[in-house]
């Protein structure tokens, strides 16, 4: 039935005429480009052609789910299971290469079916899997990603997969996806880091401190976070990849907390607590030096940076008008100013800012009614909508794609970690745990990432 | 008084040899039976001299049991005491929700505090900030400093050297009390005090 609001496939040539309020899903791949028109709330149809190699099973599994959470298509379901073979015989296509084992598909038939796409998976040479992508309207093979898989049981499996995900996506549509991503959040006093679409859950922070505020690096290889120490606060940066970990030099003696990395990777800002109250500070935590103080509130609180993503401005916290509202200042400390307005006496605690990574939104949490919910600010207009309503939702983080958003809830009985797409407005549990929280979506992860910690 | 049937015993003899005195013939054994009797008399001494040596070191040994007792007694008052001035130490302070000042009924609790400083100049002391859940997690560290900070400026103002003081925040991470409810707010939204050295003997201010 969705199908009825299917517009015409247009074949258009140049720029493509953008609709208001509509999703232009034209493929970018060449010069002509084949697009199709939908109606608003409308999304293109995508089939996971059934895999015959048993291999391959858990690809496509993983594969259908990041498809599914990437909240870009209606994933359609083989009428009869995945047991009806609906493709024709494979055959060979020279124009690949002759190695391809792209299938030509009754693109026809897919049609009917609603598909606007098509992935299918097949075994390639050795240990390697090829993914193809079909373009059902205009009948032919869109793009084929070749990639090898590690063992089923190699730590590095999963996230090769995502990664395949995510090229399914940005070939069906041009847009990059969040599939190849983690979210670092904190439990019982510990970091844990687990996949977005929710397995592999592991312990990261490794000593018995108590820990807290886990960020990333932008690069994905390395990550910050804070721990108590005989009542101090102090930050670590952690790698990826071996695990390793190191304390950031000029923080230990004070309550440090908060951590957020610059753009560039070279400058961790935070929040530190001393008895004049608590300010932001930036430190070069390579070169474990040049310790700078940004702000100066001795009668009031600024903490919980958060750099916009040309590394130019450092949204924040502060408590200057009384009750926290969140501000916005030059990345050096100058020129401080309100940035999610408010009303004076009437508008609650605003707290928890996190800059999207495209740079037009910053996500809060704000006390409505003596509960807390989830905001957008809009960066250029400075309007502010509320985006939750259902329980006490706080502690939003972006994923790298600046449409889906990470943040705790109780809306079940109990704080956990859910996942939102902003503009669809679809939830999903991200674990079935009690007590996550402070979660931290990392940006998409390099390969090298893959190895365990 | 256990030396009058001794005294007795001896008068009895004299008054024995005294009697006899006129029997000649019968004076032959009365040297032996006077020697007899001193032999008797000296060994009565004797036996008498170590039990009054043995009652002696009783006596002693009674006298240090008992100033053994009053010394350990001593001690456990002292104890006592500084378990006492702990505990004082130890009270906690309370916060209104989103608040750092110091409520007016806290003000006599932090005045204990300033005396047991005052009374105790080796003691140093630890105050740690906390919060109840409902704030943001992040901010309740920046609000559990607040609360620090105030109690440390309280007794800083009081006359009480700031180095002796080091504060603290745990925002809402060390919680008292684990229920969602007011009362376990209550209870969570509070300085607490820990001694961090010279708290051995602790003198009532």
């Amino acid at each position: 039935m969705r199908r009825l609001f299917l517009g015409l496939a247009v074949l258009c040539v140049g720029p493509t005429v953008r609709p208001s309020g509509a999703q232009d899903t034209s493929a970018i791949d060449r010069g002509v480009r084949i697009g199709i028109v939908y109606r608003p709330g409308v999304r293109p149809g995508m089939v996971v052609l059934p895999v015959h190699a048993a291999a391959l099973d858990s690809v496509r599994a993983i594969m259908s789910r990041d498809l599914d959470f990437s909240d870009r298509f209606e994933l359609i379901t083989l009428p009869g299971g995945d047991s009806i073979r609906v493709s024709t015989a494979p055959t060979t296509r020279p124009a690949t290469g002759g190695a391809a084992a792209a299938t030509t598909l009754n693109y026809p038939l897919y049609q009917a079916l609603g598909a606007d796409f098509a992935v299918g998976v097949t075994p390639g040479s050795g240990d390697s899997a090829i993914v193809t992508v079909h373009d059902v309207a205009a009948g032919g093979v869109r793009r084929e990603v070749r990639a090898r898989l590690p063992a089923l049981k190699d730590p590095g499996f999963r996230l090769v997969v995502h990664q395949l995900a995510d090229r399914v996506l940005e070939a069906a549509l041009g847009v990059g996806g969040t599939a190849a991503t983690r979210i670092l959040f904190v439990m019982e006093g510990k970091v844990y880091s687990i996949d977005q679409d929710g397995a592999d859950q592991k312990l990261v922070s490794s000593s018995d401190h108590q820990a807290m505020s886990p960020a990333w690096a932008g690069d994905g290889r390395r990550f910050s976070y804070m721990e108590f120490w005989q009542g101090h606060g102090r930050l670590f940066v952690q790698e990826v990849a071996s695990g390793k970990r190191a304390p950031v030099a000029t923080t230990g003696q004070a309550l440090d907390f908060t951590p957020a990395f610059s753009p560039d990777g070279k400058t961790l800002a935070f929040s530190r607590a001393t008895e004049e109250g608590t300010d932001l500070y930036t430190v070069n935590f390579k070169d474990g030096c040049c310790l700078q103080r940004l702000t100066v509130g001795r009668f009031y609180d600024n903490l919980s940076p958060t750099y916009s993503p040309d590394g130019q401005r450092i949204a924040f916290v502060s408590t200057r008008a009384g009750l926290p509202q969140i501000y916005v200042m030059a990345a050096d400390g100058t020129d401080p100013q309100l940035f999610a307005p408010f009303d004076y006496g009437a508008t609650g605690s605003s707290n928890a800012p996190e800059w999207s990574p495209d740079g037009q939104t910053v996500a809060f949490h704000r006390d409505v009614g003596g509960t807390l919910q989830v905001f957008v600010l809009d960066v250029r207009t400075r309007a502010v909508r509320q985006l939750t309503s259902v329980g006490r939702n706080e502690d939003p983080t972006w994923a790298p794609d600046s449409r889906h958003m990470a943040f705790v809830s109780d809306r079940s009985g109990y704080r956990q970690l859910w996942i939102i797409d902003v503009e669809t407005g679809r939830i999903r549990p991200l674990l079935q745990k009690s007590g996550a929280r402070l979660p931290a979506w990392s940006p998409r992860l390099p390969e090298t990432a893959s190895s365990t910690p | 008084m256990k030396r009058l049937p001794l005294l007795l015993l001896s008068g009895l003899a004299v008054a024995v040899m005294a009697a006899c005195g006129g029997k000649k013939p019968e004076t032959t054994p009365q040297p032996q039976a006077a020697n007899a009797d001193s032999l008797a008399e000296a060994e009565r001494l004797r036996a008498d001299s170590i039990a009054r040596a043995e009652r002696e070191a009783r006596e002693r040994e009674e006298a240090e049991r008992e100033r053994q007792r009053r010394i350990a007694d001593s001690l456990a008052a002292l104890g006592k005491s500084t378990e006492a001035v702990r505990t004082l130490l130890a009270t906690m302070i309370h916060f209104d929700y989103d608040k750092a000042l110091i409520r007016g009924g806290d003000a006599a609790v932090l005045d204990q505090k300033v005396s047991i400083l005052q009374a105790n100049p080796a003691l140093r002391i630890r105050i740690s900030g906390h919060c109840d859940e409902r704030g943001s997690d992040e901010y309740n560290l920046a609000l559990g400093n607040r609360r620090a900070t105030a109690a440390k400026q309280y007794l800083v103002s009081h006359g009480i050297d700031g180095g002796r003081i080091e504060t603290v925040s745990y925002g809402e991470e060390r919680p008292l009390a684990q229920g969602h409810d007011e009362e376990a707010w209550a209870q969570n939204r509070r300085d607490e005090v820990e001694i961090l050295s010279g708290g051995e003997n602790l003198k009532q201010p």
